[in-house]
Protein backbone atom coordinates (compact mmCIF):
# COMPACT_ATOMS: atom_id res chain seq x y z
CA UNK A 1 0.00 0.00 0.00
CA UNK A 2 2.76 2.34 0.94
CA UNK A 3 4.67 1.93 -2.30
CA UNK A 4 1.52 2.37 -4.29
CA UNK A 5 0.70 5.59 -2.45
CA UNK A 6 4.11 7.09 -3.00
CA UNK A 7 4.35 5.95 -6.59
CA UNK A 8 1.20 7.83 -7.55
CA UNK A 9 0.57 11.54 -7.29
CA UNK A 10 -1.35 12.39 -4.16
CA UNK A 11 -5.10 12.33 -4.88
CA UNK A 12 -6.92 15.66 -4.68
CA UNK A 13 -8.45 15.65 -1.25
CA UNK A 14 -11.85 17.14 -0.97
CA UNK A 15 -12.76 18.44 2.42
CA UNK A 16 -16.37 17.64 3.25
CA UNK A 17 -18.36 20.70 4.28
CA UNK A 18 -21.25 18.63 5.59
CA UNK A 19 -19.07 16.82 8.09
CA UNK A 20 -17.82 20.05 9.66
CA UNK A 21 -19.44 21.34 12.83
CA UNK A 22 -20.90 24.86 12.66
CA UNK A 23 -17.79 26.58 14.01
CA UNK A 24 -15.55 25.00 11.37
CA UNK A 25 -18.04 25.75 8.64
CA UNK A 26 -17.98 29.42 9.58
CA UNK A 27 -14.20 29.41 9.74
CA UNK A 28 -13.89 27.77 6.34
CA UNK A 29 -16.08 30.42 4.66
CA UNK A 30 -14.08 33.35 6.01
CA UNK A 31 -10.69 34.40 4.63
CA UNK A 32 -7.89 32.41 6.26
CA UNK A 33 -6.92 33.75 9.66
CA UNK A 34 -9.78 36.24 9.95
CA UNK A 35 -12.28 34.13 11.95
CA UNK A 36 -13.33 35.81 15.20
CA UNK A 37 -16.21 34.33 17.15
CA UNK A 38 -18.72 36.58 18.93
CA UNK A 39 -20.68 35.38 21.94
CA UNK A 40 -18.71 32.17 21.98
CA UNK A 41 -19.01 29.30 24.45
CA UNK A 42 -16.99 31.20 27.08
CA UNK A 43 -19.60 33.95 27.14
CA UNK A 44 -22.00 31.25 28.26
CA UNK A 45 -25.28 32.75 27.15
CA UNK A 46 -27.48 29.69 27.36
CA UNK A 47 -31.14 28.98 26.91
CA UNK A 48 -33.06 30.08 30.00
CA UNK A 49 -35.89 27.69 29.10
CA UNK A 50 -34.27 24.30 28.56
CA UNK A 51 -33.10 23.72 32.19
CA UNK A 52 -36.69 24.26 33.36
CA UNK A 53 -37.57 21.22 31.28
CA UNK A 54 -34.66 19.04 32.29
CA UNK A 55 -32.79 19.52 29.00
CA UNK A 56 -29.02 20.07 29.14
CA UNK A 57 -27.89 23.40 27.68
CA UNK A 58 -25.02 24.11 25.35
CA UNK A 59 -22.81 27.14 26.03
CA UNK A 60 -23.36 28.58 22.55
CA UNK A 61 -27.00 27.44 22.30
CA UNK A 62 -26.18 25.74 19.01
CA UNK A 63 -25.38 28.86 17.05
CA UNK A 64 -21.99 30.29 16.07
CA UNK A 65 -21.61 33.95 15.10
CA UNK A 66 -18.28 34.79 13.50
CA UNK A 67 -16.83 37.94 12.03
CA UNK A 68 -14.01 38.09 9.55
CA UNK A 69 -13.63 38.92 5.90
CA UNK A 70 -14.80 37.33 2.66
CA UNK A 71 -12.63 38.29 -0.30
CA UNK A 72 -11.19 41.00 1.92
CA UNK A 73 -14.60 42.54 2.67
CA UNK A 74 -15.99 42.67 6.23
CA UNK A 75 -18.36 39.76 6.80
CA UNK A 76 -20.44 38.02 9.41
CA UNK A 77 -21.37 34.35 9.34
CA UNK A 78 -24.21 32.86 11.40
CA UNK A 79 -23.87 29.08 11.51
CA UNK A 80 -26.46 26.81 13.08
CA UNK A 81 -25.12 23.67 14.76
CA UNK A 82 -27.28 20.71 13.81
CA UNK A 83 -25.75 18.53 16.53
CA UNK A 84 -27.48 20.54 19.26
CA UNK A 85 -31.25 19.98 19.42
CA UNK A 86 -31.41 19.37 15.68
CA UNK A 87 -30.41 22.94 14.93
CA UNK A 88 -33.71 24.10 16.36
CA UNK A 89 -34.20 27.82 16.95
CA UNK A 90 -34.54 28.88 20.56
CA UNK A 91 -34.65 32.34 22.08
CA UNK A 92 -30.85 32.61 22.36
CA UNK A 93 -29.73 30.88 19.16
CA UNK A 94 -32.32 32.79 17.13
CA UNK A 95 -31.57 36.11 18.81
CA UNK A 96 -27.89 35.63 18.00
CA UNK A 97 -28.74 35.37 14.31
CA UNK A 98 -31.22 38.27 14.42
CA UNK A 99 -28.80 40.48 16.37
CA UNK A 100 -25.91 39.72 13.98
CA UNK A 101 -28.06 40.66 11.00
CA UNK A 102 -29.35 43.80 12.78
CA UNK A 103 -25.78 44.92 13.49
CA UNK A 104 -24.80 44.24 9.89
CA UNK A 105 -27.78 46.40 8.88
CA UNK A 106 -26.68 49.17 11.23
CA UNK A 107 -23.21 49.16 9.66
CA UNK A 108 -24.62 49.08 6.13
CA UNK A 109 -26.87 52.05 6.91
CA UNK A 110 -23.73 53.90 8.01
CA UNK A 111 -22.14 53.11 4.68
CA UNK A 112 -19.99 50.27 5.98
CA UNK A 113 -20.99 47.20 4.05
CA UNK A 114 -20.89 43.88 5.92
CA UNK A 115 -21.40 40.67 3.97
CA UNK A 116 -23.88 38.41 5.78
CA UNK A 117 -23.96 34.61 5.39
CA UNK A 118 -26.43 32.31 7.15
CA UNK A 119 -25.70 28.58 7.34
CA UNK A 120 -29.11 26.97 7.72
CA UNK A 121 -29.22 23.59 9.39
CA UNK A 122 -32.48 23.53 11.26
CA UNK A 123 -35.82 21.89 11.74
CA UNK A 124 -37.29 25.28 12.69
CA UNK A 125 -38.69 26.37 16.04
CA UNK A 126 -37.34 24.63 19.15
CA UNK A 127 -40.57 23.32 20.62
CA UNK A 128 -39.38 23.70 24.22
CA UNK A 129 -39.21 27.46 23.57
CA UNK A 130 -42.15 27.45 21.20
CA UNK A 131 -43.48 31.01 21.05
CA UNK A 132 -40.11 32.65 21.56
CA UNK A 133 -38.62 30.51 18.79
CA UNK A 134 -41.38 31.73 16.48
CA UNK A 135 -40.90 35.34 17.61
CA UNK A 136 -37.16 35.37 16.95
CA UNK A 137 -37.69 33.79 13.54
CA UNK A 138 -39.99 36.72 12.66
CA UNK A 139 -37.18 39.03 13.80
CA UNK A 140 -34.60 37.18 11.68
CA UNK A 141 -36.92 37.53 8.69
CA UNK A 142 -37.41 41.25 9.31
CA UNK A 143 -33.65 41.74 9.46
CA UNK A 144 -33.02 39.83 6.22
CA UNK A 145 -35.60 41.89 4.31
CA UNK A 146 -34.12 45.17 5.59
CA UNK A 147 -30.51 44.11 5.09
CA UNK A 148 -30.69 42.71 1.57
CA UNK A 149 -31.39 46.16 0.13
CA UNK A 150 -27.82 47.05 0.98
CA UNK A 151 -25.93 43.83 0.41
CA UNK A 152 -26.81 40.32 -0.76
CA UNK A 153 -27.78 38.02 2.10
CA UNK A 154 -26.37 34.62 1.21
CA UNK A 155 -27.86 31.42 2.61
CA UNK A 156 -26.25 28.00 2.55
CA UNK A 157 -28.11 24.72 3.07
CA UNK A 158 -25.48 22.00 3.14
CA UNK A 159 -27.22 19.19 5.02
CA UNK A 160 -27.75 16.76 6.53
CA UNK A 161 -30.55 18.25 8.62
CA UNK A 162 -31.72 20.66 5.92
CA UNK A 163 -33.86 23.73 6.49
CA UNK A 164 -37.48 23.54 7.61
CA UNK A 165 -40.27 25.35 9.41
CA UNK A 166 -40.17 29.11 9.80
CA UNK A 167 -36.49 29.09 8.91
CA UNK A 168 -37.34 27.85 5.42
CA UNK A 169 -39.08 31.20 4.95
CA UNK A 170 -35.93 32.95 6.16
CA UNK A 171 -33.92 30.96 3.62
CA UNK A 172 -36.39 31.91 0.89
CA UNK A 173 -35.86 35.58 1.75
CA UNK A 174 -32.11 35.33 1.12
CA UNK A 175 -30.72 36.97 -2.00
CA UNK A 176 -28.93 33.79 -3.03
CA UNK A 177 -29.19 30.21 -1.83
CA UNK A 178 -26.28 27.80 -2.14
CA UNK A 179 -27.26 24.15 -1.65
CA UNK A 180 -25.74 20.70 -1.89
CA UNK A 181 -27.54 17.60 -3.13
CA UNK A 182 -27.83 16.59 0.50
CA UNK A 183 -29.40 19.89 1.58
CA UNK A 184 -33.18 19.71 1.78
CA UNK A 185 -35.41 22.78 1.83
CA UNK A 186 -39.08 22.69 2.75
CA UNK A 187 -41.60 24.32 5.04
CA UNK A 188 -43.06 21.16 6.50
CA UNK A 189 -40.79 18.19 7.00
CA UNK A 190 -41.86 14.89 5.40
CA UNK A 191 -42.83 13.45 8.79
CA UNK A 192 -45.05 16.44 9.51
CA UNK A 193 -46.80 16.09 6.14
CA UNK A 194 -47.36 12.40 6.71
CA UNK A 195 -48.72 13.09 10.18
CA UNK A 196 -50.99 15.96 9.17
CA UNK A 197 -52.15 14.77 5.76
CA UNK A 198 -51.79 10.99 5.92
CA UNK A 199 -49.43 8.48 4.39
CA UNK A 200 -51.27 8.63 1.05
CA UNK A 201 -50.18 12.26 0.76
CA UNK A 202 -46.53 11.47 1.46
CA UNK A 203 -44.74 8.41 2.81
CA UNK A 204 -41.95 9.99 4.84
CA UNK A 205 -39.99 6.74 4.81
CA UNK A 206 -39.77 6.82 1.00
CA UNK A 207 -36.46 8.62 1.02
CA UNK A 208 -35.98 8.70 -2.71
CA UNK A 209 -39.33 10.42 -3.18
CA UNK A 210 -38.49 12.92 -0.46
CA UNK A 211 -35.13 13.83 -2.05
CA UNK A 212 -36.78 14.23 -5.43
CA UNK A 213 -39.30 16.56 -3.82
CA UNK A 214 -37.22 18.88 -1.65
CA UNK A 215 -33.56 17.94 -2.21
CA UNK A 216 -30.96 20.49 -3.28
CA UNK A 217 -30.77 19.23 -6.85
CA UNK A 218 -34.52 19.62 -7.40
CA UNK A 219 -34.60 23.01 -5.66
CA UNK A 220 -31.85 24.27 -7.95
CA UNK A 221 -33.40 22.78 -11.09
CA UNK A 222 -36.67 24.55 -10.29
CA UNK A 223 -34.93 27.87 -9.49
CA UNK A 224 -36.00 27.81 -5.84
CA UNK A 225 -32.27 27.74 -5.04
CA UNK A 226 -29.47 29.34 -7.03
CA UNK A 227 -26.30 27.27 -6.91
CA UNK A 228 -25.83 23.54 -6.51
CA UNK A 229 -22.40 22.61 -5.19
CA UNK A 230 -20.63 19.40 -4.25
CA UNK A 231 -20.03 18.62 -0.61
CA UNK A 232 -16.66 20.32 -0.80
CA UNK A 233 -15.56 23.20 1.43
CA UNK A 234 -13.73 24.89 -1.46
CA UNK A 235 -16.79 24.67 -3.68
CA UNK A 236 -19.08 26.13 -1.00
CA UNK A 237 -16.63 28.96 -0.36
CA UNK A 238 -16.36 29.72 -4.09
CA UNK A 239 -20.14 29.74 -4.50
CA UNK A 240 -20.59 32.13 -1.56
CA UNK A 241 -17.94 34.50 -2.93
CA UNK A 242 -19.45 34.41 -6.37
CA UNK A 243 -22.88 35.23 -4.91
CA UNK A 244 -21.50 38.39 -3.31
CA UNK A 245 -19.80 39.32 -6.56
CA UNK A 246 -23.18 39.26 -8.30
CA UNK A 247 -24.43 42.02 -6.02
CA UNK A 248 -27.98 42.70 -4.92
CA UNK A 249 -30.41 41.14 -7.43
CA UNK A 250 -32.73 43.47 -9.37
CA UNK A 251 -35.69 41.62 -7.87
CA UNK A 252 -35.46 39.09 -5.09
CA UNK A 253 -37.36 35.85 -5.54
CA UNK A 254 -39.96 36.87 -2.94
CA UNK A 255 -40.54 40.15 -4.81
CA UNK A 256 -41.36 38.43 -8.10
CA UNK A 257 -45.00 38.04 -7.19
CA UNK A 258 -46.52 38.12 -10.67
CA UNK A 259 -43.91 35.71 -12.01
CA UNK A 260 -44.78 33.12 -9.40
CA UNK A 261 -48.55 33.70 -9.54
CA UNK A 262 -48.27 33.09 -13.27
CA UNK A 263 -46.24 29.93 -12.78
CA UNK A 264 -48.70 28.65 -10.23
CA UNK A 265 -51.57 29.33 -12.64
CA UNK A 266 -49.79 27.24 -15.29
CA UNK A 267 -49.50 24.25 -12.95
CA UNK A 268 -52.13 21.55 -12.97
CA UNK A 269 -52.39 20.48 -9.33
CA UNK A 270 -53.71 17.07 -10.30
CA UNK A 271 -50.90 16.18 -12.66
CA UNK A 272 -47.88 18.04 -11.36
CA UNK A 273 -44.74 16.03 -10.57
CA UNK A 274 -41.24 17.10 -9.49
CA UNK A 275 -40.12 16.34 -13.07
CA UNK A 276 -42.76 18.18 -15.10
CA UNK A 277 -42.76 21.11 -12.69
CA UNK A 278 -39.33 21.96 -14.11
CA UNK A 279 -40.98 23.01 -17.39
CA UNK A 280 -42.64 25.90 -15.59
CA UNK A 281 -40.27 26.57 -12.69
CA UNK A 282 -36.73 27.07 -14.00
CA UNK A 283 -33.90 29.57 -14.24
CA UNK A 284 -34.61 30.33 -17.88
CA UNK A 285 -38.06 31.79 -17.27
CA UNK A 286 -36.76 33.46 -14.12
CA UNK A 287 -34.02 35.26 -16.04
CA UNK A 288 -36.47 36.42 -18.67
CA UNK A 289 -38.81 37.81 -16.07
CA UNK A 290 -35.96 39.56 -14.27
CA UNK A 291 -35.10 41.31 -17.50
CA UNK A 292 -38.72 42.36 -17.94
CA UNK A 293 -38.85 43.84 -14.48
CA UNK A 294 -35.55 45.63 -15.02
CA UNK B 1 -71.96 31.68 2.28
CA UNK B 2 -74.57 32.46 4.92
CA UNK B 3 -73.73 34.80 7.74
CA UNK B 4 -73.72 31.99 10.30
CA UNK B 5 -70.99 30.17 8.37
CA UNK B 6 -68.62 33.08 8.10
CA UNK B 7 -65.18 32.38 9.47
CA UNK B 8 -63.92 34.82 12.07
CA UNK B 9 -61.46 36.20 9.54
CA UNK B 10 -64.33 36.90 7.13
CA UNK B 11 -66.67 38.23 9.83
CA UNK B 12 -64.15 40.72 11.18
CA UNK B 13 -63.12 41.77 7.70
CA UNK B 14 -66.75 42.53 6.93
CA UNK B 15 -67.20 44.33 10.26
CA UNK B 16 -64.13 46.54 9.84
CA UNK B 17 -63.70 46.91 6.09
CA UNK B 18 -67.02 46.01 4.47
CA UNK B 19 -66.85 44.47 1.00
CA UNK B 20 -63.68 42.93 -0.35
CA UNK B 21 -62.14 43.97 -3.64
CA UNK B 22 -60.58 40.52 -3.97
CA UNK B 23 -62.05 37.05 -3.69
CA UNK B 24 -61.32 34.25 -1.23
CA UNK B 25 -58.88 33.09 -0.01
CA UNK B 26 -57.48 36.61 0.46
CA UNK B 27 -59.82 39.50 1.22
CA UNK B 28 -58.65 43.07 0.84
CA UNK B 29 -60.29 46.43 1.12
CA UNK B 30 -59.95 49.99 2.33
CA UNK B 31 -61.92 51.54 5.16
CA UNK B 32 -61.68 54.50 7.56
CA UNK B 33 -59.58 54.10 10.69
CA UNK B 34 -58.61 56.80 13.15
CA UNK B 35 -59.14 59.63 10.68
CA UNK B 36 -57.16 57.84 7.98
CA UNK B 37 -57.99 55.21 5.39
CA UNK B 38 -56.53 51.83 6.21
CA UNK B 39 -55.89 48.79 4.03
CA UNK B 40 -57.40 45.62 5.55
CA UNK B 41 -56.40 42.06 4.67
CA UNK B 42 -57.75 38.71 5.79
CA UNK B 43 -57.23 35.06 4.87
CA UNK B 44 -60.50 33.12 4.72
CA UNK B 45 -61.60 29.58 3.81
CA UNK B 46 -61.74 28.90 0.08
CA UNK B 47 -63.64 25.64 -0.50
CA UNK B 48 -63.03 25.85 -4.26
CA UNK B 49 -59.25 26.34 -4.04
CA UNK B 50 -57.35 24.46 -6.76
CA UNK B 51 -55.11 22.99 -4.09
CA UNK B 52 -57.16 20.54 -2.02
CA UNK B 53 -54.94 20.88 1.03
CA UNK B 54 -55.54 24.62 1.16
CA UNK B 55 -59.32 25.04 1.25
CA UNK B 56 -59.60 25.99 4.92
CA UNK B 57 -58.36 29.12 6.70
CA UNK B 58 -54.75 28.09 6.16
CA UNK B 59 -51.89 29.77 4.33
CA UNK B 60 -51.01 27.74 1.26
CA UNK B 61 -49.41 28.54 -2.08
CA UNK B 62 -52.11 30.83 -3.44
CA UNK B 63 -52.79 32.44 -0.08
CA UNK B 64 -49.12 33.37 0.33
CA UNK B 65 -48.65 34.79 -3.14
CA UNK B 66 -52.05 36.55 -3.19
CA UNK B 67 -51.36 38.16 0.17
CA UNK B 68 -48.07 39.39 -1.25
CA UNK B 69 -49.89 40.74 -4.32
CA UNK B 70 -52.59 42.49 -2.27
CA UNK B 71 -50.15 44.09 0.19
CA UNK B 72 -47.80 45.17 -2.59
CA UNK B 73 -50.75 46.68 -4.51
CA UNK B 74 -51.55 48.73 -1.41
CA UNK B 75 -47.93 49.90 -1.17
CA UNK B 76 -47.94 50.81 -4.86
CA UNK B 77 -51.17 52.82 -4.55
CA UNK B 78 -49.56 54.99 -1.87
CA UNK B 79 -46.18 55.31 -3.51
CA UNK B 80 -46.92 58.33 -5.67
CA UNK B 81 -48.96 60.25 -3.10
CA UNK B 82 -46.37 60.10 -0.35
CA UNK B 83 -49.00 59.08 2.19
CA UNK B 84 -48.32 55.78 3.89
CA UNK B 85 -51.70 54.46 4.85
CA UNK B 86 -51.98 51.94 7.67
CA UNK B 87 -52.29 48.22 7.02
CA UNK B 88 -54.35 45.91 9.21
CA UNK B 89 -53.88 42.14 9.00
CA UNK B 90 -56.93 40.36 10.40
CA UNK B 91 -55.50 37.09 11.65
CA UNK B 92 -57.52 33.86 11.78
CA UNK B 93 -55.17 31.24 10.34
CA UNK B 94 -55.00 27.80 11.85
CA UNK B 95 -51.84 26.62 10.07
CA UNK B 96 -49.85 26.59 6.90
CA UNK B 97 -51.12 24.09 4.31
CA UNK B 98 -49.62 20.65 4.76
CA UNK B 99 -49.28 18.81 1.46
CA UNK B 100 -47.04 17.09 -1.06
CA UNK B 101 -47.79 19.61 -3.82
CA UNK B 102 -47.36 22.50 -1.43
CA UNK B 103 -43.81 21.42 -0.64
CA UNK B 104 -43.03 20.67 -4.27
CA UNK B 105 -44.19 24.07 -5.50
CA UNK B 106 -42.46 26.00 -2.75
CA UNK B 107 -44.95 26.89 -0.05
CA UNK B 108 -41.95 28.16 1.92
CA UNK B 109 -41.38 30.75 -0.81
CA UNK B 110 -45.07 31.66 -1.04
CA UNK B 111 -45.19 32.32 2.71
CA UNK B 112 -41.88 34.19 2.52
CA UNK B 113 -43.34 36.41 -0.22
CA UNK B 114 -46.11 37.43 2.19
CA UNK B 115 -43.55 38.03 4.96
CA UNK B 116 -41.56 40.17 2.55
CA UNK B 117 -44.59 42.21 1.46
CA UNK B 118 -45.62 43.05 5.02
CA UNK B 119 -42.01 43.80 6.04
CA UNK B 120 -41.55 45.95 2.95
CA UNK B 121 -44.73 47.87 3.82
CA UNK B 122 -43.49 48.46 7.37
CA UNK B 123 -40.05 49.49 6.15
CA UNK B 124 -41.67 51.91 3.70
CA UNK B 125 -43.48 53.65 6.56
CA UNK B 126 -46.90 52.00 6.51
CA UNK B 127 -47.98 51.31 10.09
CA UNK B 128 -48.74 47.57 10.08
CA UNK B 129 -51.06 46.23 12.79
CA UNK B 130 -52.02 42.60 13.33
CA UNK B 131 -55.46 41.97 14.83
CA UNK B 132 -55.73 38.39 16.09
CA UNK B 133 -59.36 37.20 16.07
CA UNK B 134 -58.75 33.43 15.88
CA UNK B 135 -55.76 31.11 15.80
CA UNK B 136 -52.45 32.67 14.72
CA UNK B 137 -50.43 29.57 14.20
CA UNK B 138 -46.84 28.97 13.30
CA UNK B 139 -45.83 29.60 9.69
CA UNK B 140 -49.26 30.97 8.87
CA UNK B 141 -48.83 33.76 11.43
CA UNK B 142 -45.29 34.43 10.21
CA UNK B 143 -46.78 35.01 6.75
CA UNK B 144 -49.79 37.00 7.90
CA UNK B 145 -49.36 39.33 10.84
CA UNK B 146 -46.05 38.67 12.57
CA UNK B 147 -44.21 41.42 10.66
CA UNK B 148 -46.52 44.04 12.16
CA UNK B 149 -45.34 47.09 14.11
CA UNK B 150 -48.04 46.24 16.66
CA UNK B 151 -50.00 43.12 17.57
CA UNK B 152 -53.37 43.13 19.33
CA UNK B 153 -55.72 40.24 20.03
CA UNK B 154 -59.26 39.57 21.14
CA UNK B 155 -59.39 37.95 24.56
CA UNK B 156 -61.79 35.24 23.44
CA UNK B 157 -61.93 31.45 23.25
CA UNK B 158 -60.05 30.27 20.17
CA UNK B 159 -57.55 33.09 19.87
CA UNK B 160 -54.02 31.79 20.30
CA UNK B 161 -50.48 32.12 19.05
CA UNK B 162 -48.26 29.10 18.86
CA UNK B 163 -45.51 27.36 16.93
CA UNK B 164 -47.37 24.08 16.62
CA UNK B 165 -50.92 22.83 17.10
CA UNK B 166 -51.48 21.41 20.55
CA UNK B 167 -52.15 17.83 19.49
CA UNK B 168 -49.14 17.70 17.18
CA UNK B 169 -46.89 19.32 19.80
CA UNK B 170 -48.01 16.73 22.34
CA UNK B 171 -47.13 13.91 19.91
CA UNK B 172 -43.75 15.34 18.99
CA UNK B 173 -42.69 16.08 22.57
CA UNK B 174 -44.21 12.78 23.77
CA UNK B 175 -46.47 14.47 26.27
CA UNK B 176 -50.21 14.44 26.81
CA UNK B 177 -52.22 17.53 25.95
CA UNK B 178 -52.89 17.92 29.68
CA UNK B 179 -49.17 17.74 30.48
CA UNK B 180 -48.52 20.33 27.78
CA UNK B 181 -51.10 22.66 29.33
CA UNK B 182 -49.53 22.18 32.75
CA UNK B 183 -46.10 22.98 31.31
CA UNK B 184 -47.49 26.17 29.81
CA UNK B 185 -48.42 27.31 33.31
CA UNK B 186 -44.76 27.48 34.34
CA UNK B 187 -42.91 27.91 31.05
CA UNK B 188 -44.34 31.04 29.49
CA UNK B 189 -43.31 30.54 25.83
CA UNK B 190 -44.86 27.05 25.86
CA UNK B 191 -48.31 28.30 26.78
CA UNK B 192 -51.16 28.56 24.29
CA UNK B 193 -52.97 31.35 26.13
CA UNK B 194 -53.02 34.92 24.85
CA UNK B 195 -52.27 36.13 28.38
CA UNK B 196 -48.97 34.24 28.29
CA UNK B 197 -48.19 35.56 24.84
CA UNK B 198 -48.67 39.04 26.32
CA UNK B 199 -46.16 38.20 29.06
CA UNK B 200 -43.50 37.82 26.35
CA UNK B 201 -43.92 41.48 25.43
CA UNK B 202 -45.18 40.51 22.00
CA UNK B 203 -48.79 41.60 22.46
CA UNK B 204 -49.55 45.31 22.58
CA UNK B 205 -53.11 44.94 23.76
CA UNK B 206 -55.48 42.19 24.78
CA UNK B 207 -58.99 43.36 23.96
CA UNK B 208 -61.43 42.10 26.56
CA UNK B 209 -65.18 41.77 26.49
CA UNK B 210 -65.63 41.19 22.77
CA UNK B 211 -67.59 38.29 21.29
CA UNK B 212 -65.23 37.06 18.57
CA UNK B 213 -67.97 35.16 16.71
CA UNK B 214 -70.90 37.56 16.99
CA UNK B 215 -69.68 41.02 17.93
CA UNK B 216 -72.24 43.78 18.39
CA UNK B 217 -71.79 47.29 17.05
CA UNK B 218 -70.31 48.62 20.29
CA UNK B 219 -67.74 45.81 20.38
CA UNK B 220 -66.73 46.42 16.78
CA UNK B 221 -66.37 50.11 17.57
CA UNK B 222 -64.20 49.25 20.56
CA UNK B 223 -61.88 47.15 18.36
CA UNK B 224 -61.71 49.99 15.87
CA UNK B 225 -60.80 52.30 18.74
CA UNK B 226 -57.96 50.01 19.83
CA UNK B 227 -56.63 49.82 16.27
CA UNK B 228 -56.72 53.64 16.05
CA UNK B 229 -54.77 53.95 19.29
CA UNK B 230 -52.14 51.50 18.08
CA UNK B 231 -51.96 53.36 14.79
CA UNK B 232 -51.26 56.59 16.65
CA UNK B 233 -48.64 54.84 18.73
CA UNK B 234 -46.81 53.65 15.60
CA UNK B 235 -47.00 57.10 14.01
CA UNK B 236 -45.69 58.75 17.19
CA UNK B 237 -42.92 56.19 17.54
CA UNK B 238 -41.69 56.72 13.99
CA UNK B 239 -39.43 53.67 13.93
CA UNK B 240 -40.05 51.15 11.21
CA UNK B 241 -38.34 48.10 12.72
CA UNK B 242 -39.46 45.62 15.39
CA UNK B 243 -37.31 47.02 18.22
CA UNK B 244 -40.49 48.02 20.10
CA UNK B 245 -41.07 44.34 20.92
CA UNK B 246 -38.13 44.25 23.33
CA UNK B 247 -38.99 47.38 25.27
CA UNK B 248 -42.00 46.62 27.44
CA UNK B 249 -41.75 45.62 31.09
CA UNK B 250 -42.95 42.16 30.11
CA UNK B 251 -40.14 41.83 27.58
CA UNK B 252 -37.55 43.01 30.10
CA UNK B 253 -38.65 40.14 32.29
CA UNK B 254 -39.42 37.27 29.94
CA UNK B 255 -37.17 38.15 27.01
CA UNK B 256 -34.17 39.10 29.08
CA UNK B 257 -32.01 36.68 27.08
CA UNK B 258 -33.04 38.27 23.76
CA UNK B 259 -32.03 41.66 25.13
CA UNK B 260 -28.80 40.37 26.66
CA UNK B 261 -27.74 38.68 23.40
CA UNK B 262 -28.20 41.94 21.50
CA UNK B 263 -26.37 44.01 24.11
CA UNK B 264 -23.34 41.75 24.32
CA UNK B 265 -23.13 41.01 20.63
CA UNK B 266 -23.04 44.76 19.98
CA UNK B 267 -20.18 45.09 22.48
CA UNK B 268 -18.16 42.45 20.68
CA UNK B 269 -19.12 43.44 17.16
CA UNK B 270 -16.10 45.56 16.40
CA UNK B 271 -12.76 44.09 17.43
CA UNK B 272 -11.07 46.05 20.22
Amino acid sequence: MNTLATAQPAPMLRESFIEMPARERARSLLDAGTFRELLGPFDKIESPWLPLQGVVCQADDGCVIARGTIDGEPAVVAAIESAFQGGSIGEVSGSKIAAALELALRDCERGKIVRPVVLFETGGVRLQEANLGLAVIAEIQAAIVALRRHVPVVGVIAGMVGCFGGMSLAAALCSYLVVTKQGRLGMNGPEVIEQEAGIDELDASDRRRVWQLIGGEQRTATALADTLVDDDADAVRAAVRSAFEQGVPAAHRTEQVDVFLDRLARIDPAGVTPENMRDVFNHRTQNESRKEQA
Amino acid sequence: MSDAQLSRGARWFQALAGDSSTQAPVLSGDAPLGGETAHFFSVVPDPANRFPRATDNVVGLEQGWRLARAVRDAIARDEASGTRRPIVAIVDVKSQAYGYREEMLGIHLACAAAVDAYAAARDAGHPVIALIVGPAMSGAFLAHGYQGNRIVALDAPGTMVHAMGKEAAARVTRRTVEALDALGETIVPMSYSMASFAKLGLLDQLIEGVDADAPDAAQIERVRQVLSEQLRSVRDDGRRNLAHRLESEAAQKNRAASIEVRRRLAEQWDAV
